[in-house]
């Protein structure tokens, strides 16, 4: 469950690259480990976001959780359907449960970020 | 079991109370009035008397049951305290009789019962002074943030952060938050603050760092010197988190070892009433340099023996509760220290401590504990290799239900997966500790030959398993439906 296409933070959120686009969403694994998520809080359009600052938190029956921008950039569309559908990231966290779409401004993305091996890695341990 | 709304019949009625001589309508401003009568249950006596005995039959409690609520503490609160809290001259008493001129001697007991309770919560944990004002642990944990931020702003010193380890109690960074700091997390290695970790992230803006010790893994924190040291060589001062006192209680004095700031938690280590909001108390003990902060009214022993109450703090961060807190409880308080005395105090935590290993001893080759060494009130267990096979923490959380006890703390601390946490308390015997764990093997045991059978559990109480999730997202907060 960890897409060969992606790249991954150490808190557990997945990156797809499109040109200077960044959409980002949370793995598999913090939806299992989450449980059934009851609430989900996005920044708005617009925003700018930092890369390892808290851009929005996700609620379960067990616990609230931070999600951390994986990219400096500002935020240019947001998946207003998951306000009320949040269990579109416990079924598909990698497609209908994406959460944002960030335009990546200053170096490189990928500085920082996990490769598909290395996040399987960090999950082993 | 129906509503008292489902069980009304229009005319009946019970006893009707005596009306008053004029409508109070009259008295109203017309804007005020509801334009139709409310719609209230119409019943007989009797109905409302089956109605709330059937209820309370259904209740859950450590009146009827073992309740081993890790971190919450359930223990079994002594009667003879209610006893005390309900004789007239406390219970008659205007609250407001102690602030009129002249009424003052009217209200010496009880301000003297304030007085004492200071003094003893000062003896018990070294602390210079207290304030009993706040009316719940989170409360009080807010009114000792806001005096360590007086204390700064009076030094003139800019300070923006606090330091809260991931084995606090989770309203220690929502209290920071509230109190306007920003909270930085500092991860703990082996179950304890790392003293480099913490090192690393005290820097010049840090107002002050959050610890609850014994931690919320049930571990005494072992770098406590050096944890003093390099917090107040920053300028930063030291929360301790009282909630978990009761497993010190007589071994040691918190202000002894150098924290500026403790809340204790009443209901909790003084045993009294707990849960469902309260009336709850968290009075707050500080270092000298902070009593000038503390909220007002405060208790003034004068030369003479009498007691008054002072309004002239000037650095006071102001009123946090009306009147004095809740009284109620603080003389509950009062009463249950005074009965116990330094023997029965230091005989709380050793049974606490004690209950806790004993429970912890007995499961260890049934169950993982990921930090497996003496602890001090309370444990954590993993139900992680469970899980594998299809038996979640939540899954043994609620087969317990259907042995007649109540569940541990589940998923909490976050630190520990599928975590499972237990609490005795002090006040449980020897052979319900046993009647629980054996339960709990059985249940552990069923995990391996029949996962199956316990994803359903509980059986046997008033409602089955609720689906959390749907009263999460579908919320309906009305009667209506």
């Amino acid at each position: 469950m960890i897409p060969d296409d992606l790249l991954y933070t150490k808190t557990h959120e997945w990156v797809r690259m499109e040109d200077d686009e960044a959409v980002v969403g949370i793995t598999h694994f913090a939806q299992s480990q989450l449980g059934d998520l009851t609430f989900v809080e996005l920044p708005k359009v617009g925003d700018t976001v930092t890369a390892g600052e808290e851009m929005g938190s996700v609620e379960s029956v067990k616990a609230a959780s931070e999600i951390y921008s994986p990219v400096d950039g500002e935020v240019v569309a947001v998946n207003e359907e998951l306000a009320d559908t949040p269990e579109a990231i416990n079924e598909d966290p990698y497609g209908e449960g994406w959460m944002v779409r960030v335009r990546v401004t200053g170096g490189q993305p990928s500085d920082g970020l996990l490769t598909p091996e290395e996040y399987a890695e960090l999950l082993e341990e | 079991m129906r509503t008292i709304f489902a069980k009304s019949v229009p005319g009946r009625a019970g006893t009707l109370p005596d009306a008053p001589a004029a409508p109070a309508a009259a008295h109203l401003p017309q804007d005020l009035l509801r334009p139709a009568a409310p719609r209230l249950p119409e019943v007989s006596e009797l109905d409302v008397m089956r109605h709330v005995s059937e209820l309370s039959r259904r209740n859950f409690g450590v009146d009827t049951n073992f309740y081993p609520l890790g971190s919450c503490t359930m223990k079994y609160n002594p009667r003879f305290m209610e006893y005390v809290a309900s004789l007239d001259g406390f219970t008659k008493l205007h609250p407001l009789m102690a602030q009129l001129r002249g009424a003052g001697h009217f209200t010496q007991g009880a301000l003297e019962v304030l007085y004492e309770t200071e003094r003893l919560l000062c003896e018990i944990t070294g602390m210079a002074a207290f304030t009993l004002h706040p009316m719940a642990g989170a409360h009080g944990e807010l009114t000792g943030v806001m005096c360590i931020a007086a204390y700064h702003r009076d030094k003139g010193n800019h300070k923006t952060k606090v330091i809260c380890p991931d084995s606090a109690h989770g309203t220690n960074p929502a209290t920071a938050a509230l109190a306007g700091y920003d909270v930085v997390n500092i991860a703990s290695v082996d179950g304890m603050i790392d003293p480099e970790h913490l090192e690393n992230a005290l820097d010049d803006d840090v107002a002050a760092v959050m610890m609850t010790c014994p931690n919320t893994l049930g571990l005494f924190e072992h770098h406590l010197d050096r944890i003093v040291a390099l917090t107040h060589a920053k300028d930063a001062l030291l929360y301790y988190d009282g909630a978990n006192l009761n497993a010190i209680l007589g071994k040691m004095r918190v202000g002894d070892v150098g924290f500026d700031v403790v809340h204790l938690n009443l209901h909790k280590t003084f045993a009294t009433p707990h849960g469902a909001g309260g009336p709850g108390a968290g009075p707050v003990g500080v270092a000298e340099r902070l009593a000038p902060f503390l909220p007002i009214s405060r208790v003034v022993k004068l030369k003479d023996g009498r007691f008054f109450l002072d309004y002239d703090y000037p650095k006071s961060i102001g009123y946090m509760a009306p009147f004095y807190g809740n009284f109620g409880v603080v003389l509950k308080a009062y009463a249950y220290i005074l009965r116990q005395g330094r023997e029965g105090l230091t005989r709380v935590s050793e049974y606490a401590v004690l209950n806790a290993n004993y429970m912890r001893k007995r499961l260890e080759s049934h169950v993982e504990i990921p930090y497996d060494r003496i602890c001090m009130h309370e444990f954590v267990a993993s139900a992680v290799a469970q899980a594998k096979r299809g038996v979640k923490a939540l899954d043994v959380a609620k087969a317990l239900l259907d042995k007649g006890h109540h569940a541990p703390t589940v998923y909490f601390p976050l630190i520990v997966k599928e975590c499972l946490m237990f609490e005795p308390t002090e006040t449980e015997s020897r052979e319900t500790l046993d009647r629980f764990v054996d339960d709990l093997i059985d249940i552990l045991t069923l995990a391996e030959s029949d996962p199956a059978a316990l994803q359903h559990a509980p059986h046997t109480t008033p409602v089955g398993r609720l689906d959390e999730t749907k009263a999460a997202r579908d919320m309906i907060l009305t009667d209506d439906a």
